[in-house]
């Protein structure tokens, strides 16, 4: 068990390593000039090659490419990830700082929706195989999967906000303005989910175990509780907790689609406006996340599963 | 198994949507009873009738003509994206899994750097990148989901390679190419095509997604998504805009994931007595 | 002796596509105390599938048509309820793989613990006395160690055992005994129908004993019965139909594991 972890938290560190380099890479790719970027966005009015010369220095520009990676790697590691090019009075560390917890708000209760939706009708689906009820939820899983969260979105606020006026249609606000960014943003993981605990389910029920558990007379409602929907949860455990930062990069289309102002909604102003360090910043974080979930979870499904963690005495 | 599949009477329907849709798209120039350029503020908003079947927008441009028009960019892109991504997946995926070695260990890692990543988070990276346009949007999603496909297709590959008859193949002296285009490759197809037409599915959200947020197909070329964003800004007033857009999206993109899921259980005998 | 078990032309069937696929047909058998049947056939000859319609394991999915009868209680199209709290008390069942017939996420004195609380009205305390007795019984050493286990720890012999351990536990009147050596080793094997013979002769339960494999049968069984293809070919006294088959198909079989028989005496002793 140390062992593993110790390996798994050991083979973490290329990765993490691969992804900042991905990040500064991109950075160094743009097509333009950064210092020329900087300049323009200040707003300087003429842009002499002194000005770029000088900017370049001031930005650390001038210097080899593994001594710059070397150092932005530090100041990323001390969380300074440089100031925005549109704002210049504003780090970006502020900028995700300050929109980071709207977004935080937004992922946390999609994935409360997920889990209170999503375990429910996936084990009654199984338990239920070919009922009415499994067939109509089918239909739905299969119908959202088709859908476009933003879309699923202006539907929404067409018809709860607008035509029903029970929610506001938009913006940031109390626990009415997150219902529905939060749902939308949801559906496509509260399908995915329900389609996988059912079929993990069903996949349990033909088990020697089940046939076992069943011949010793043990209650039907025990064998699926104890037994098959614990047995099908382990597997999903890594599925699930690896939503939770897809969860966080999903809102980027919802939170553009209710104005709400979060990393997503940050992200693609900064996109358009070609604001460099906060896109880098953003996907950093994003790729970090991913890798640490994935870590955490992992480990987690490794520590519930009697098999993995006990090492192997009969194989 | 191709027999069972034509057998099932929705998956049949499915495929004469996608190839309804492509023919409408393809010939779109000839069939649309308006330019889907031509605006008339005059006659915007008009309710369906024989001359605007599904009406007219904000601008009094023919939705029809538009819808049809939009296939191109929707469904056309899409098929462009699956291409390439199948083109480079197959490519590194069967290098890696036939030479294995330093070749292979090198693309697995590139592979595994890809995958660690959310796909929408480096397709908005890469067109930050190289700036807004449908054709970076095109570029950006090749360039993130070959992993997917080089992972499946090296596993798959390592499998067959295996294989008697491979085995029995190279023992005779056929040589790599040979090998690998004329036995590896067959073997894979089965199992490509269930992973491409669902992802055709994953495609066309994709794009029209990127279009709806203005990073994709810019207004006022008609495309699914681009209409939504322009539909989204008139939504109080006039909301059966974004009807027709949305619903195509959906049925599109449905039809392909059934044709997928239904080609699974085709070649998938076990699945389908399950 | 009283009849503990009378089944009497039962068919079964799978429901599919277009009809329902016969799996065993107008099989029919009595049982007392004490005795037990053996059941002889290849894989796919139905064998399994009486025992599982008999103990009402099968789904919803299966046709099963005819009369089983248990201590005079009509068992088809029983409540569910009233089957279940027959298996595991009345009914013992002992089934193959015994290594994936545990739940591989609690341990064994968990899953034992769990089997016995639901038919055996007692406290925690008394219900693990019980649970380590029944392992000493199956002549399961440090049985304390073995119940803190995950069934991964255990050999299959070991997990067998346990196994015939829950079966016996609670005293029941009939045990359906599914190819249970067929999965494990042969040195297991050996010791499996030990217990599985020990049992027999203390002769208070009916058996019903499945093998493909002839001498484990003969070793156990008073009846034999032979299927084939779903069908029931040949049923009566061991000794009888050993020495004498009437059908052919139990004559081939005989044949064969006699042939097999000889050949490997021939191979241990050459001097013979």
């Amino acid at each position: 068990m140390k062992r593993y972890i110790i390996m798994r938290l050991l083979a973490t560190v290329p990765l993490l390593l691969s992804i900042s380099l991905l990040c500064f890479l991109f950075i160094n790719l743009i097509p333009s000039d950064p210092a020329e970027v900087a300049l323009r966005i200040r707003q300087t009015p003429i842009i002499t090659e002194d000005a770029i010369l000088q900017v370049r220095q001031e930005l650390g520009l001038d210097q080899p490419f593994l001594v710059r990676y070397a150092q932005w790697l530090w100041s990323c590691i001390q969380l300074d990830f440089g100031v925005s090019y549109t704002n210049p009075a504003r780090t970006v560390l502020g900028e995700i700082g300050r929109c980071l917890p709207t977004t935080l708000s937004l992922a946390g209760f999609s994935l409360l929706y997920v889990l209170i939706l999503s375990l429910p009708i996936g084990f009654l689906s199984a338990v239920y195989k070919d009922s009415w009820f499994d067939r109509i939820m089918r239909g739905v899983v299969f119908t959202t999967t088709a859908m476009p969260a933003y879309w699923v979105g202006l539907l929404l606020i067409w018809f709860v906000s607008i035509k029903l006026d029970l929610l506001p249609t938009s913006g940031y606000g109390g626990l009415e303005h997150l219902l529905l960014p939060a749902f939308t943003v949801a559906l496509t993981y509260i399908s995915t989910y329900i389609r996988l605990i059912r079929n993990n389910m069903l996949e349990n029920m033909r088990e020697d175990y089940v046939l076992y558990a069943q011949a010793r007379g043990l209650k039907q409602r025990n064998i699926l509780v104890r037994h098959i929907l614990k047995n099908s949860l382990q597997s999903c455990i890594t599925a699930i907790g690896m939503s939770i930062p897809q969860l966080i990069a999903g809102t980027i289309v919802v939170e553009n689609v209710f104005a709400w102002p979060g990393i997503g909604k940050l992200c693609i102003t900064a996109i358009f406006n070609r604001d460099y360090p906060v896109i880098q910043a953003y996907v950093l974080m994003i790729g970090v996340l991913f890798v640490f979930f994935n870590l955490f979870f992992d480990i987690l499904q490794y520590a519930a599963d009697p098999r993995l963690r006990q090492g192997k005495s009969h194989a | 198994m191709l027999k069972q599949f034509f057998k099932n009477p929705l998956a049949l329907m499915c495929l004469v949507i996608v190839g309804g849709t492509a023919f409408l798209g393809i010939f779109a120039p000839w069939i649309v009873p308006h330019d889907p350029y031509a605006n008339n503020i005059l006659n915007k908003f008009a309710s369906p009738s024989w001359a605007y079947p599904l009406g007219t927008d904000q601008l009094g441009r023919c939705v029809f003509s538009r819808m049809l028009y939009g296939i191109r960019p929707t469904l056309f892109l899409s098929l462009v994206v699956m291409l390439g991504t199948l083109g480079l997946g197959v490519l590194l995926g069967t290098i890696a899994g036939y030479f294995r070695g330093i070749v292979d260990e090198v693309i697995m890692r590139v592979v595994d750097i890809m995958l660690s990543f959310p796909s929408q988070i480096m397709i908005l990276a890469v067109v930050a990148l190289l700036g807004v346009d449908i054709r970076n949007v095109i570029i950006a999603t090749i360039f993130i989901k070959w992993a997917w496909y080089a992972r499946m297709i090296r596993t798959a590959t390592i499998k067959y390679a295996e294989m008697n008859f491979v085995l029995f193949s190279r023992s005779i002296g056929s040589g790599n190419l040979y090998i690998l285009t004329r036995h590896m490759l067959p073997c894979i197809a089965a199992e490509l095509a269930v992973l491409a037409s669902l992802d055709m599915g994953w495609a066309i959200l994709n794009i029209s997604t990127l279009s709806f947020l203005g990073l994709g197909v810019q207004a006022p070329v008609p495309e699914w998504g681009a209409m939504l964003n322009e539909a989204k800004n008139v939504m109080a007033s006039n909301p059966e805009q974004m009807i027709v857009p949305g619903l195509a999206v959906v049925v599109l993109v449905g039809a392909f994931n059934f044709l997928g899921d239904s080609l699974r259980d085709a070649l998938d005998p076990k699945a389908v007595r399950s | 002796m009283s009849c503990v078990l009378d089944v009497a032309n039962v068919s079964v069937g799978f429901r599919q596509k277009g009809g329902v696929l016969p799996l065993v047909k107008n099989a029919s058998l009595r049982l007392s105390a004490g005795q037990c049947l053996g059941i002889l056939g290849e894989s796919g000859s139905g064998k399994s599938m009486l025992c599982k319609a008999i103990a009402g394991l099968l789904d919803e999915n299966f046709t099963v048509e005819g009369s089983i009868r248990f201590e005079g209680l009509q068992l088809l199209r029983q409540k569910p309820e009233k089957l279940r709290r027959l298996r595991g008390q009345k009914i013992g069942i002992v089934l193959q793989n015994p290594m994936s017939c545990f739940d591989p996420l609690y341990r064994i004195g968990e899953q034992m613990e769990e089997t016995l609380a639901e038919h055996y009205n007692a406290g925690r305390r008394k219900i693990y006395t019980k649970c380590i007795e029944i392992l000493e019984l199956m002549r399961i050493r440090q049985a304390i160690n073995v119940l803190a286990q995950y069934p991964h720890q255990l050999s299959g012999g070991m997990l067998q055992r346990v196994m015939i351990g829950l079966a016996v536990a609670l005293d029941p009147v009939l045990i359906i005994a599914d190819e249970p050596t067929t999965a494990i080793d042969s040195i297991s094997q050996h010791s499996i129908m030990q217990e599985f013979v020990r049992i027999k002769e203390a002769g208070q339960v009916a058996m019903i004993f499945v093998s493909h494999d002839l001498g484990v049968l003969s070793r156990i069984s008073d009846d034999v019965m032979v299927m084939h293809g779903g069908r029931v070919m040949e049923q009566g006294r061991a000794q009888d139909i050993f020495a004498n088959a009437q059908d052919v198909y139990t004559r081939h079989l005989i044949e064969q594991h006699t042939a097999v028989m000889k050949r490997f005496c021939a191979a241990i002793s050459p001097a013979v």
